[in-house]
């Protein structure tokens, strides 16, 4: 580090705040270096979303002409019983997984933080769910869930309890995917575990001398240093589950009897399976829509029990 | 460590730690089961497998599942496909996010903090609203079956989710002190060097970072090769594996086989790397 430091020094005397020669050029510079991130945008993100917006206004299937239609597909929208089923199924999975994953997490990480020896050996533990990739962990489960031969059931028959067919039934299929998903809570509980290290040890001690018990540490002090963690989790956590896909297409195809339409799988199928591109990009807005208002609401929401440090504000 | 001191030797205590141990005893146990799951299949005859009573340990061990599997479709292709597509990806995404960054972090410009800002919203944009117009767009250049949809994006700042690395090379090179680049500058160095030779030698953990979990997002990518990739030369070990889930439904010790070796490197690198994991989900949780 140091020896980069004496490499560059100057020979005559340094003058405070030189910037890169004279302003115009640095702001030249600055903008230049900024055009990957700003084209990308463009390019990548505003130009598709004003394209799939208009997208969504026509009928256009792939290898037909596209004809302005207006909102028909969002009308016809509301009459697609797919499209409530879609929804319906997502926010069921994200009313479990996230509340769960935020749960175990955070209590994992309170066991995980509580002064081991062997800390990082329980970190490493519960995070490795979360290294599996997406597609990997998918044929582990669908495995995993066999109704013969698969762990569960192996286990339970094992144990005399009553089997499941997990996956392959359709008041099952959804709470299997919570439980898959459960296992990979490992992301939120690192970012717990951070979060702890943040809470003012001196802050325990002044409740120790007020004669609090492990109970009113964790409340009074644990709980309000963690609620921006918990928020950051939990706004991160709906948005993914919105957007899962893998598990539909691969364990589940949807199935069985639409149980795991999650409502990406939907898109993809009328987008990629149906060639329906107009219709899936209303699906696509629509989500988008949803998406903006759920983070909203969260953000709203979160000035009555987020609690921020003053002076930190950024 | 600070148990010894901090804890005292009664009675309640010690068993209210007896317990939070076994707790997470316990848990660890719930979190490998699938892992020994994974590891026993891989390693066992389809006989064994669909034996009743199930059989819980391989005997004899199927060692001959790894190249079973990994010759019944062209792994080594699929394993070739990904890391070129990761080498690119890699490269381009470090690059011009760091390059960005450096801008947003170390060179004034007007309406600078407004473009950050901008590019920022990007995080919270589910992926399908721009999935159809940019699938629709590579359709148009004749770019469907190549590894360029999956490419160029990672050039371009990493588009959509690029920002967090920008994000997070920002933060790190704002903790540089700016006496290096004003050294620098006297010199007669113009940005590009000060970049090049001042900033990234450096931001040597940060890049680390971004590199571990950009190769990861790659590895673990199924919906972009999915969307892009039709013929099986091109095919990702992703999309790889997937193919081979559907096409070898029943045969759960090549499967298990094939999904341990797209998992092993992944867990590899994390336990080469640990520390800059703990450190990145760390910058990217707490900052963000």
């Amino acid at each position: 580090m140091s020896g980069v430091s004496t490499a560059a020094a100057p020979t005559g005397a340094r003058r405070r705040g030189r910037r890169p020669t004279t302003g115009r050029s640095e702001a030249r510079w600055g903008v230049l270096f900024a055009m990957p991130a700003i084209l990308g945008f463009l390019i990548f993100t505003i130009g598709p979303m004003i394209a799939s917006f208009f997208l969504s206004l026509t009928d256009w299937t792939v290898g037909g002409t596209p004809g302005f239609i207006g909102v028909d597909n969002y009308v016809a929208l509301t009459q697609d019983k797919l499209f409530w089923k879609s929804l319906g199924v997502t926010t069921y999975y994200t009313l479990a997984a996230v509340p769960l994953a935020l749960l175990v997490g955070f209590v994992v990480a309170l066991l995980v933080n509580a002064g081991w020896r062997l800390q990082s050996l329980w970190r490493t533990v519960y995070y490795l769910p979360t290294l599996v990739p997406a597609v990997a962990s998918a044929v582990l489960w669908i495995w995993i869930f066999n109704p013969d031969s698969g762990l569960f059931n192996s286990v339970l028959r094992a144990v005399g309890l009553p089997t499941s067919n997990w996956i392959y039934s359709e008041s099952t299929a959804v709470p299997s995917l919570i439980i898959m998903s459960t296992w990979g809570f490992g992301n939120a509980m690192v970012i717990f575990l951070a979060g702890l290290q943040g809470v003012p040890r001196q802050l325990y001690e002044a409740v120790s001398l007020d004669g609090g018990n492990a109970w009113s540490k964790f409340r009074h002090v644990t709980l309000p240093f963690m609620t921006p963690v918990i928020f950051y989790n939990l706004v991160t956590g709906v948005i993914g589950t919105f957007q899962v896909f893998n598990q539909a297409y691969i364990m589940t195809s949807g199935g069985p009897n639409n149980a795991t339409l999650f409502y990406i799988y939907y898109l993809y199928t009328k987008a990629f399976t149906d060639s329906e591109m107009g219709y899936a990009s209303a699906l696509a807005w629509v989500l988008f829509v949803i998406v903006l208002v759920i983070t909203a609401l969260l953000f709203r929401n979160a000035r009555s029990w987020v609690y921020y440090e003053t002076g930190d504000t950024r | 460590m600070s148990t010894a001191t901090r804890s005292r030797p009664d009675g309640g205590r010690r068993i209210s730690r007896g317990m939070m141990f076994l707790l997470l005893a316990f848990g660890a146990l719930v979190m490998l089961a699938p892992f020994a799951w994974l590891i026993r299949s891989a390693l066992m005859t389809d006989a064994q497998i669909f034996i009743n009573p199930p059989q819980w340990l391989p005997n004899p061990v199927a060692w001959e599942n790894f190249p079973d599997a990994l010759t019944a479709q062209p792994f080594a292709r699929y394993f070739l496909n990904t890391m070129i597509i990761e080498v690119f990806v890699v490269t381009g995404t470090v690059l011009t996010c760091a390059l960005t960054a450096f801008s947003f972090a170390r060179l004034r410009w007007r309406g600078r903090n407004v473009v950050f800002g901008v590019l920022l919203t990007g995080v919270m944009l589910p992926y399908a609203v721009t999935l159809i117009p940019t699938f629709v767009g590579w359709a148009a250049l004749g770019a469907l079956d190549t590894f360029l949809p999956l490419i160029v994006p990672a050039w371009f700042a990493g588009a959509g989710g690029g920002v967090f690395n920008i994000f997070l090379f920002r933060q790190f090179f704002l903790t540089i002190p700016y006496e290096m680049d004003e050294a620098a500058y006297i010199d007669g160095a113009n940005p590009w060097q000060v970049f090049i030779s001042i900033v990234m030698p450096l931001s040597k953990p940060v890049v680390v970072v971004v590199v571990i979990f950009t190769f990861i997002g790659v590895w673990n990518d199924f919906l972009g090769p999915l969307l892009y990739l039709s013929s099986s030369d091109n095919f990702t070990l992703a999309l790889g594996l997937a193919t081979f889930q559907s096409a070898y439904t029943a045969q759960w010790g090549l499967l298990m086989a094939a999904s341990l070796v797209v998992i092993l490197p992944i867990v590899l690198l994390f336990f080469v790397l640990q520390r800059y994991f703990v450190e990145g989900v760390t910058l990217t949780g707490i900052k963000g």
